[in-house]
């Protein structure tokens, strides 16, 4: 076997053994994807209702709430970017960490302050080698994040929000996460987490003008006010999680997808030059035995005369 | 009897149980508070404690709610809670063990949850 020959042979082998990978991935992203999804959607009735009672107490009542206010003057934001532990999942995290680098910059034009938090390595990773602050960071969940989960995060994220902003509380929450629009598509995309302005909630949670009604509260509006806002939040930061777990198995099998039939072209170019490899090969010594033969045919031929 | 409500009992991550019932009695911040058809729209904060469903069929399902809201409208009721089990649902030997770890940790959030684990294991 000649040595280009060979060298077709290898390359193909080797192709074809990622290529078996990359097949493997993308299944195992796909069965993920079906097991994401149905954890959004589990988690759907728990949202709706708590929104529903969001925009009760929030239109039923003239409460005023920290986590409802507007402060006057903003100085200081959070920025909570929701990224993944692992990458082969395409653009899936740069888009996330552009999306967040926008908001920043949009956020700092307007003068005010930017704190990050970060979920997932890749983002750690990314604000780490460019040296930029973090001030939390969560890791190790990212592919199938429990409500304890989001816990976590919401916690330093609503104690900041009620703290004072001259001891290093914040004014706003803003949350970058990758939305799970169908199985081809996801956007990533900012969103103001809280302050919450209710006509917003109360505009998704009742599209048709619905009439709520006037709902006794128990032991006090301010009282389930308080206790309810953290859930919001918490459960707005589930959501996303969730949403952001589905969209980057998806990412995964479509990056894996194109993978896999990348390699295939690539497997089926080198099978091509390796058969035109063996052809020149066998053409080459046809050839040479044919020259060979003739040389020796004029040689006696000569000899004779 | 006509009169009935429906309920839905969600937890963080998946509905624990819906249906039709006649009467729900449940523990808010101010005292345990029983719920029939027709009630006044309320919104209340709920503590961690059992909550009774007596469904329309006559049976009764008790569950083990961990911090939540209770909110009726329309006939409508939704317990809403960061974990809910229903009582057939709770292993009550792991329960028990939990007690115990928790008492001799004085881990006092970890004893009430395993209590009422148990209280509404043995109420059903």
């Amino acid at each position: 076997m000649g040595a280009q020959l060979r060298v077709y042979k290898r390359r193909i082998r080797s192709v074809t053994a990622t290529k078996k990978i990359t097949k493997a991935m993308e299944m195992i992203a796909a069965s993920r994807v079906v097991k994401a999804q149905r954890k959004v959607a589990a988690s759907t009735p728990y949202a709706t209702e708590l929104t529903r009672a969001v925009t009760a107490v929030g239109t039923g009542s003239n409460t005023k709430h920290p986590l409802t206010t507007q402060a006057e003057t903003v100085t200081r934001s959070a920025v909570l970017l929701l990224t993944s532990d692992r990458g082969l999942a395409g653009a899936f995290n740069s888009n996330a960490i552009k999306q967040a680098e926008q908001l920043t910059e949009r956020l700092e034009r307007e003068g005010k302050q930017v704190d990050t938090y970060i979920v997932g390595r890749r983002g750690v990773a990314h604000y780490n080698f460019r040296e930029r602050k973090i001030a939390e960071a969560w890791t190790g969940f990212t592919d199938e994040p429990s409500y304890a989960d989001a816990k976590k995060v919401a916690a330093p994220l609503i104690e900041a929000i009620e703290k004072n902003t001259a001891e290093g509380g914040v004014d706003e929450i803003h949350i970058v996460f990758t939305e799970f629009v169908s199985m081809m598509t996801q956007t990533a995309l900012d969103d103001r987490l809280l302050p919450l302005s209710l006509d917003e909630v109360a505009k998704e949670a009742k599209p048709q003008g619905e009439i709520l009604p006037l709902y006794d509260f128990e032991p006090s509006a301010e009282d389930v006010l308080d206790a309810l806002l953290p859930r919001y939040v918490e459960s707005r930061v589930y959501n996303a999680l969730l949403q952001s777990a589905a969209s980057k198995h998806a990412a995964t099998r479509r990056a894996m997808k194109s993978a896999t039939d990348n390699a295939g072209e690539l497997i089926e170019t080198l099978s091509r030059l390796a058969n035109a490899a063996r052809q020149a090969e066998i053409t080459q010594e046809i050839s040479e035995i044919v020259g060979g033969a003739s040389a020796l045919a004029d040689a006696t031929a000569g000899s004779d005369r | 009897m006509a009169a009935e409500l429906h309920v839905a009992l969600v937890a963080a991550d998946r509905e624990v149980w819906s249906g039709e019932a006649t009467l729900v009695v449940a523990r808010t911040t101010s005292g345990d508070i029983g719920v029939m058809p027709g009630h006044q729209p309320l919104l209340g904060v709920l503590e961690s404690g059992p909550v009774t469903i007596r469904t329309s069929d006559g049976g009764t399902v008790v569950a083990a709610v961990h911090g939540g809201f209770i909110s009726f409208a329309d006939n409508k009721l939704s317990l809403l809670a960061e974990i809910a089990e229903l009582s057939d649902e709770i292993d009550v030997q792991r329960a028990e063990r939990e007690l115990e770890r928790a008492k001799a940790e004085g881990d006092a959030t970890a004893e009430r949850r395993a209590d009422v684990r148990l209280r509404a294991a043995a109420a059903s």
